[in-house]
């Protein structure tokens, strides 16, 4: 034996714990890393939580109201003029009064008919239009609380927030509490309402709207072009330079910044088509410029994968091409194609860049119906609420993070799922 | 198949083609208000639209926070649906702006003066709040200033508010605000500062001789980390501001009145900003906001009357309305009555209103 070959194993042996930590180390830096990732999740979702879950509760005041129709003005509840012209606010403020007691002075007065939400009026006024019989009855109803109210009556566990709110009415809503007349409710209104500039009539039903009709047009239009474009360049183009170039541009295209898009949109879509500002239609037009990429690339590799064996046997038993392609290899691509697609709509339904040039970012009441009706989304409408001065707003940005976020893991569960499920390993 | 593949791929470029043209179409016409303009006048602006959809029925304007100037571009660039029916804007009209407007057709301007806004230097809670002087803003926060009595200027040096004035606290200047693009931070810039800077005389008499050194010197704040350009968003100054209580931070007047548990307006010349010391003018740092709106439209486009109307009723901008809730500061009552009336009579404004 030579000498090299016997000292081996001591050489091994000697540098083996030096590795074992080496390796040690290696694992350590891979098991920070996550736990680093994760923390920063937790913190998030932690933040978001603690300063949204306020959001999806609302505090209500109960009271009795009389629909008097001499206070009221109106002759005829079935006349829709006479509705809109009623005085739904003085019965608001009379149903205060008689629970709460005559005040003297304006402020007092102000005070007092500051207890409820200035929207109660205008839910009345809805009530009678369903209902016209209502006219001279009474009827208990819980009514949403102001939103200084309602931070200062949600916030009293802990620091309570009273800047906006004055003595007196801390002494009402403590009476009525005692009473059982005030109560955190499941805030409906949240999910089926557009946005307000009262923060306990906002709602994220209007962004929900728009941002499903958004991505109903991204839909419509980006899949088909994209999975076109996909099958023609894996399946039928020729490899030569112009082939070359079209897939350096679509790579290119995939990292171009969102907002590159927008530009576009507006110079394209609403200087030279005239299409509206802020419809869903326009800003699905920009998104699918903006997915189109992502889900030709994700579609190209789906094709790819599908092996050569399975295009040769159709080919073999006489399918033509192009009945290869559809009868074949788009069926077995189809689950990777989707999956692209829906993590291409999850991008489009995150993205607020794009649609700042072409007007969606705006505020928005009625939600809206159709694609040329003018539309906010999801994360503007968190933009909005992120900059308003009103307190309340604070808790319902986060709870309109908290929404977004369910979409968001909803979409790609799905994605993830549906690889599981349908993918086929060969 | 061949078939059908060709079909579909026609039907979807017919298909492209169509709703393009579609959606044009109904660019023709549209039956709701649209509203762009100043993020500062958004939240006025946004109250009374929604107030007059749901009081009215009719169909709620739309209201975009484009800036005043990105605004005034959008308004100005034609007359026809296409293009916004009125504009907000923290600041009045530029003449430039006004010419565009003529250029491009827009020919008839109603100018609205809905209120005024005031911006506050403010401090955290936990700290006493900050008696300053218009001069000892512009001594902290100016790029440049006179070396001592000399008519000269040098680099700012001042690092702590003592040394610029001994009667304040000896912290750090550590001052947030917003960027140049900012409309508050034009109106900062021309209200207190120029205000400190115009009680050195020497630096005031420039003004006559060249206008343009002399905003150089007035406008300029310091870029070495005593001023922190924080962002468009004010709450988020807040949020800064209570959780560093040496900090001051620059803000509209709503976000303090919003926040008042968190934060505290300095005492500027010796008047603290409340809403009675912002009506009456004591208070040095406010500035009126505007609407405009286009002559052409009213008729063309449903409800922009009545719009009008809502926005300059005394249940809306009045001493006692729903804008004051929402931190408008109103104007006097003569002056409310004359814009009102202006409104009403839909008075175009001419080149000599402006400034």
């Amino acid at each position: 034996m030579t000498e090299l070959a016997k000292n081996t194993p001591e050489t091994i042996r000697a540098s083996l714990a030096r590795r074992h930590r080496a390796e040690t180390r290696f694992r350590c830096y891979g098991i920070a890393a996550i736990s680093f990732g994760m923390l920063a999740v937790v913190v998030l979702l932690a933040d978001i939580t603690i300063k949204g879950h306020g959001a999806f509760r609302q505090t209500y005041v109960q009271l009795e109201v009389h629909y008097d129709p001499e206070l009221l003005d109106i002759d005829d509840a079935r006349d829709p003029a006479a509705l809109l012209r009623g005085n739904f606010q003085a019965v608001v403020r009379a149903a205060l009064r008689d629970r709460l007691g005559q005040v003297s002075g304006r402020v007092e007065h102000r005070a007092q008919n500051a207890l409820v939400s200035n929207g109660a009026a205008y839910d009345l006024r809805e009530r009678m239009r369903e209902n016209p019989d209502l006219l001279g009855a009474r009827e208990t109803l819980w009514l949403a609380a102001d939103d200084d109210i309602d931070t200062w009556f949600k916030s009293r566990g802990g620091e309570a927030f009273t800047g906006r709110i004055s003595d007196r009415q801390m002494e009402w809503m403590r009476a009525l509490e005692a009473d059982g007349d005030v109560a955190l409710r499941f805030n409906a209104d949240f999910f089926t309402r557009g946005d307000s500039r009262e923060p306990e009539q906002a709602g994220i039903g209007g962004a929900i709207m728009g941002s499903l009709l958004t991505l109903v047009v991204t839909l419509a239009l980006s899949f088909p072009i994209g999975v076109a474009a996909a099958i023609y360049l894996e399946e039928f183009a020729p490899q030569n330079r112009w082939t070359d170039f079209i897939e350096v541009n679509i790579n290119n295209l995939a990292a171009v910044p969102s907002i590159i898009f927008g530009l576009l949109g507006l110079a394209v879509f609403i200087n030279f088509f005239e299409v509206p500002r802020s419809a869903p239609v326009l800003g699905g037009l920009v998104l699918t410029l903006m997915t189109l990429p992502t889900i030709i690339i994700s579609s190209r590799a789906a094709i790819k994968a599908v092996p050569p064996s399975i295009r040769e046997a159709a080919l073999g038993v006489g399918a033509s091409k192009m009945q290869t392609v559809l009868g074949h290899v788009l069926p077995l691509a189809m689950p990777g194609m989707l999956t692209g697609a829906i993590i291409g709509m999850a991008q489009a339904l995150g993205e607020t860049a794009p649609l700042l040039m072409i007007g969606m970012v705006a505020f928005i009441v009625d939600v809206p119906t159709g694609f040329t009706e003018p539309a906010t989304v999801l994360p503007v409408q968190i933009f909005l609420w992120a900059d308003s001065p009103e307190r309340a707003f604070v808790e319902k940005t986060s709870g309109a993070i908290m929404v977004l976020l369910t979409f968001l893991i909803f979409m790609n569960a799905l994605a993830v799922l549906l690889r599981k499920r349908l993918e086929r390993r060969w | 198949m061949k078939a059908l593949l060709r079909n579909g791929i026609c039907s979807l470029g017919v298909g492209a083609v169509l709703s393009l043209a579609g959606a044009q179409a109904l660019a023709q016409s549209r039956d709701y208000i649209s509203i762009v303009g100043s993020s500062t006048v958004y939240p006025f602006v946004t109250v009374v639209a929604e107030r007059f959809g749901r009081s009215t029925g009719a169909t709620t304007p739309k209201v975009e926070s484009t800036g005043t100037g990105g605004g005034m571009k959008l308004f100005c660039a034609g007359v026809g649906t296409a293009h916004p029916d009125l504009t907000g804007a923290s600041r009045q009209i530029k003449k430039s702006e006004f010419e565009q407007c003529q250029t491009n057709g827009v020919q008839d301007v109603l100018e609205v003066q809905i209120g005024f806004d005031g911006i506050v230097l403010a401090n955290s809670v936990k700290t006493k709040a900050l008696e300053l002087t218009t001069k000892d803003i512009f001594l902290a926060l100016a790029k440049e200033v006179p070396d001592g009595d000399a008519e000269k200027l040098i680099a700012n040096p001042y690092t702590t508010w003592k040394q610029v004035n001994p009667a304040l606290p000896d912290t750090r200047i550590e001052v947030l605000g917003p960027p140049p693009t900012s409309g508050t931070r034009d109106a900062f810039a021309e209200l207190a500062m120029e205000a400190g800077c115009k009680s050195f005389g020497w630096i005031k008499a420039i003004k006559d001789a060249d206008k343009e050194r002399f905003q150089a010197i007035c406008h300029a704040l310091r870029e070495d980390g005593h001023f922190i350009e924080a962002g468009e968003n004010d709450n988020l100054i807040v949020q800064k501001l209570d959780t560093n209580p040496k900090a001051v931070g620059i803000f509209g007047f709503s976000f303090l009145e919003q926040n008042s548990d968190k934060v505290q307006g300095s005492v500027i010349n010796g008047v603290a900003p409340t809403f009675d010391t912002i009506a009456d003018k004591s208070y040095p740092v406010s500035r009126p906001l505007f609407v405009y709106a286009k002559k052409a439209h009213v008729g063309v486009v449903p409800n922009i009357k009545g719009f009008l109307a809502e926005l300059t009723s005394d249940r809306a901008w009045g001493t006692e309305g729903y804008l004051t809730d929402k931190g408008l500061i109103p104007m006097p009552e003569n002056q409310r009555q004359a814009v009102a009336s202006r409104v009403k009579n839909l008075t175009p404004m001419t080149a000599s209103d402006l400034k």
